[in-house]
């Protein structure tokens, strides 16, 4: 079977050429042969899939027409799906099964997908690599020696390597983005508020954000469509209604006006990933848009900001996990003796990394020097684009400095794991809308990505770019043949 | 030396909406275990809270009630501290822009007014609470509480006794009252207080070292806990000890205070903005509309009381407690315009059944009618005052008709002229010496035959007409 998109698995199954059965059954004999390698899942749900494909087959028979209806799709295992564990790529919710579903969750179902499972992550969206996955590291299709990025690495792996037709990653700081450059697939960081975060795990709740991760732009629309959209259950969730992304897509553009940021080109970025980008703004001037430079002067400062502010609400957050409710819990002489010995045997490296820096970045006495700070720089980072967007309708950005790099070659450095999403964390500390597409490969055949940000709400108009661009592309990128 | 105390008190109450402030859940008491729980107030990974705007509007008629400045926009903030009735070991309240701030509570002792000023009203959820197994070492946790509502109430260091700090809890109590936002029960801990307390010489300016008191859950026990408190920190600067700053509990058993954690192990709270929920926007029209829906507070009706009923103070002062006696008493007004007999008959009467049960009026059977009625029995001589004391306790406790009650136990009067005319003559004639006495000017002798009259008719001759029929066969 070739490689098919959400759209054009819907369109077979409504011509029912074939069934959601037949589909299903083709993403799981694929996870079955190909995950051992790749290790995108940690939990498939085969039986679950097959019943929901068999409901869908019985709902297409009627004719019913639903959005997603029979389409085989994959979710982020931090995202809470009733009834099926949600780990969080953690040891310490390793057991978890949550008693309800996210309301991306509830309204995938709605729109008739068929869930195949629940894929790897950094442990609660703390990294780049997938490599802090408590349970094993996931790779990247393109190169099994190479890391997927992360923290959404199993999605964009799945949907790279085709274990799904399209997959829900959230994002923090570039955790749909990065990996979805790094796999050669399209990610989309929405709005902050525009979709409802009820039931994903928080790690940073004032960055998180939901989003997907697909072959094509249009399913990227598509899913936006369906997840998206006010939720009495989030009050940081935007309360209008969306506007209809597909037909968005189909307006024509005006000439738009292009702004290429000067401090994301400097020193840092690699030559590869600079070529591949500058090929893509040709193209982009020969379908007739104006590109100018542009200056977002705080970019240098993003990345010290956002590991304040994340780690500190991180801190909070995860204070939850503490062996008295639910999840690990190891017995100890006395309370504080259970909760010491639950949180240091499940919690990873990385993610009490951050719960002590973020503590720390709370602590009376250094709130001021360090939280405070970190939120008037964010303001600053916000402005920076406030101000950019007055001349110039998107910004274009690379996703990443480097494209996929080894397994275990940033592990042992932090700050340099850090520093890969330094292009990707201006647009969660903004709030902004930002898109990753795939524009072309490396000469080692690695994915490169070009980010689109736009001011908050402009959805439409950046799937409408990144979908006229990657007509002009018209890549089609596949991983090697397994 | 002579002392002074500086008291400044922290007041928890806890809000009579219908559910959580933060999930839908229900907020009754007395709900099995986890009964009343959801991901939300249970804190499961991914779940989020949304603000109950009714738990704004009771935070608002508090903050117009005592007169503090309303902020335009107010800030929850996450307070952390890991114990197990804490699902998400923190707590959501407010730290740098709560809802209200300023304002202050009238407050009178030994006939001296006093106004004891507030630095903050901000609003919070509540704990859940730990069930100990008494056989094992073993806890529970019942999340029923959590997430419940309150109002956190901070004075400022005014209070000077504990006799002020107990009628700066009882007004406030009364003051919650009246708005219909929280039943002020200390015992059952919808009302909770902490003091702040330090002591320093008298005339000084500066602060003395503060010790925090916790776990006073009765009037009484905040009285007695301040008193061994001050004394005892009184005790230690007359020998040249310092007073430590830390938290110490009040011992009900043993009348004492001690120490539960010094400052070293002070909790760091990290306070911060709660990123899951939005600041809340308080537009002028939402005060307006809150503040035109307040009902008369206290001090305004104790006032009227005393205008429009010409009630003396201290009867305005008592009925004015409760704003459920203060209505009752209007509406028995309503029905007998007689103020201070209706106020004479709630103060001694009502209160007496009422304080024995621990109960306002307004859960019991009793109805303005029945004090009406039987205020005008008396008032017709049907039933003696005595009798209708005796008979009260029964209409309290079933509410049933005085009237019928009265005939019931046959106790209304005899005010048949004839009957009682007859009776009279036979007692003159029985005592033929006392009647010389009394035509020889012994006037007072009338007392006798009234009381042989009523020793005749076993007490339900009306005393007035006897009095009456006497003097006239005797003058005759
Ligand atoms: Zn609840």
């Amino acid at each position: 079977m070739q490689r098919l998109s959400i759209l054009e698995i819907r369109e077979k199954l409504r011509k029912k050429e074939i069934s959601s059965r037949e589909i299903t059954e083709y993403y799981l004999s694929r996870i079955e042969k190909l995950d051992p390698q790749i290790k995108a899942y940690l939990t498939v749900t085969r039986e679950e899939a097959l019943a929901q494909a068999q409901a869908a087959d019985e709902k297409l028979a009627r004719g019913e027409e639903l959005p997603l209806l029979g389409v085989p799709l994959s979710v982020k295992d931090n995202i809470c799906t009733k009834g099926i564990r949600t780990t969080c790529a953690s040891r310490i919710l390793e057991n978890f099964v949550p008693p309800y579903d996210a309301t991306v969750v509830e309204r995938l179902k709605e729109a008739g997908a068929v869930i195949l499972g629940k894929t790897n992550l950094d442990e609660f969206a703390m990294g780049s690599s997938t490599e802090n996955s408590a349970f094993f590291p996931t790779r990247n299709p393109w190169d099994l020696e190479r890391v997927p990025g992360g923290s959404s690495g199993g999605s964009a792996a799945a949907v790279a390597a085709e274990l799904c037709a399209g997959s829900l990653g959230s994002d923090t700081g570039g955790s749909i983005r990065q990996p979805a450059a790094f796999c050669g697939v399209v990610g989309l960081k929405p709005t902050y508020g525009r979709v409802s975060r009820y039931g994903l795990v928080a790690f940073a709740s004032s960055l998180d954000q939901i989003g997907p991760l697909t072959r094509t732009v249009s399913d990227a629309a598509l899913l936006l469509q369906i997840i998206g959209g006010p939720d009495s259950r989030d009050s940081t969730c935007y309360p209008e209604a969306q506007p209809d992304y597909l037909s968005e897509l189909e307006k024509p553009l005006p000439r738009l006006k292009l702004g290429l940021p000067k401090e994301y080109f400097g020193e840092g970025l690699s030559d590869e990933i600079r070529i591949k980008l500058e090929e893509s703004f040709r193209e982009l001037e020969k379908l007739g848009f104006e590109l100018r430079e542009v200056s977002l002067p705080h970019t240098e400062y993003a990345v010290a900001a956002y590991y304040i502010i994340a780690p500190a609400e991180a801190s909070s957050n995860l204070a939850r996990y503490d062996g008295v409710k639910y999840g690990l819990r190891l017995e100890g002489r006395d309370l504080l003796d259970m909760y010491k010995k639950t949180r240091s045997q499940g919690f990873g490296a990385e993610v009490k990394r951050r719960i002590m820096i973020g503590t720390y970045a709370l602590s009376a006495g250094y709130y001021d020097a360090y939280y405070r700070k970190a939120s008037q720089v964010r303001t600053l980072i916000a402005r920076d684009f406030e101000e950019a967007f007055k001349e110039v309708d998107l910004i274009l950005t690379p996703v990443t400095p480097t494209s996929a790099f080894r397994l275990g070659e940033k592990t042992q450095d932090p700050l340099q794991m850090y520093l890969s999403d330094i292009f990707t964390i201006p647009v969660n500390l903004a709030g902004l809308v930002g898109l990753s597409l795939p524009v072309g490969l490396t000469s080692e055949n690695l994915p490169v990505g070009l980010q689109i940000i736009g001011p908050h709400f402009s959805e439409p108009l950046v799937l409408n770019l990144a979908h006229r661009l990657e007509e002009a592309l018209s890549l089609n990128l596949n991983p090697p043949p397994e | 030396m002579e002392f002074e105390a500086v008291i400044g008190l922290e007041v928890h109450t806890q809000l009579l909406t219908e559910s959580k402030i933060f999930c839908g859940c229900s907020t009754k008491f007395g709900a099995p275990p986890n009964h009343h729980t959801c991901p939300v107030c249970t804190g499961m990974p991914g779940s989020l809270p949304v603000l109950n705007r009714r738990v704004v509007e009771f935070a608002l008629r508090l903050a117009l009630a005592v007169g503090a400045r309303i902020n335009p926009v107010c800030v929850f903030a996450r307070k952390h501290y890991f114990y197990p009735d804490l699902p998400k070991n923190y707590q959501i309240s407010q730290y740098e822009a709560p809802i209200a701030e300023g304002g202050a509570i009238e407050i009178e002792v030994d006939g001296q007014r006093k106004s004891i000023g507030l630095v903050r009203i901000h609003m919070e959820e509540d704990a859940g609470k730990l069930v100990h197994d008494e056989k094992r070492p073993v806890s529970y946790v019942d999340f029923n509480r959590t997430g419940v509502p309150l109002l956190e109430i901070v004075s400022e260091p005014d209070i000077r006794s504990p006799e002020e700090a107990v009628a700066y809890l009882k007004k406030l109590r009364t003051i919650v009252r009246y708005l219909g936002i929280c039943d002020g029960n200390m015992e059952e801990g919808s009302l909770r207080c902490d003091a702040n307390v330090s002591v320093r010489p008298k005339g000084s300016q500066e602060f003395g070292t503060k010790v925090e008191l916790k776990n006073m859950n009765s009037f009484r026990h905040v009285e007695r806990a301040l008193k061994y408190e001050i004394k005892r920190q009184i005790g230690l600067l007359l020998e040249g000890k310092e007073v430590v700053q830390e938290t110490r509990l009040f011992d009900e058993a043993k009348g004492v205070t001690h120490s539960m954690r010094g400052k070293e192990e002070a909790h760091d709270y990290r306070y911060f903005p709660d990123p899951d929920l939005v600041p809340v926007k308080i537009d002028p029209e939402w005060i307006e509309k809150v503040r035109s829906e307040l009902p008369e507070l206290p001090d305004a009706k104790k006032q009227r009381f005393i205008e429009e009923y010409g009630l003396p103070t201290y009867d305005a002062e008592i009925l004015t407690v409760s704003r459920p006696l203060a209505e009752f008493f209007e509406e028995c007004v309503k029905l007998f315009p007689q103020p201070k007999k209706v106020s004479n008959w709630l103060m001694t009467e009502v209160l007496r059944e009422l304080n024995r049960e621990g109960k306002e009026i307004d859960e019991t059977n009793l109805k303005p009618e029945h004090i009406a009625e039987l205020l005008k029995l008396v008032e017709d001589g049907v039933v003696s005052i005595t009798a209708a004391k005796k008979i009260f306790p029964e209409v309290y406790a079933t509410g049933r008709n005085p009237k019928e009650l009265v005939e019931e136990k046959g106790l209304r009067q005899e005010s048949d002229e004839g009957a009682l005319e007859a009776i009279c003559r036979e007692v003159l004639s029985e005592n033929p010496a006392e009647v010389e006495k009394y035509k020889s000017g012994k006037k007072g002798v009338i007392g006798f035959f009234v009381g042989q009259v009523m020793k005749k008719t076993r007490g339900k001759a009306n005393p007035k007409l006897v009095n009456q029929i006497l003097t006239r066969l005797l003058e005759a």
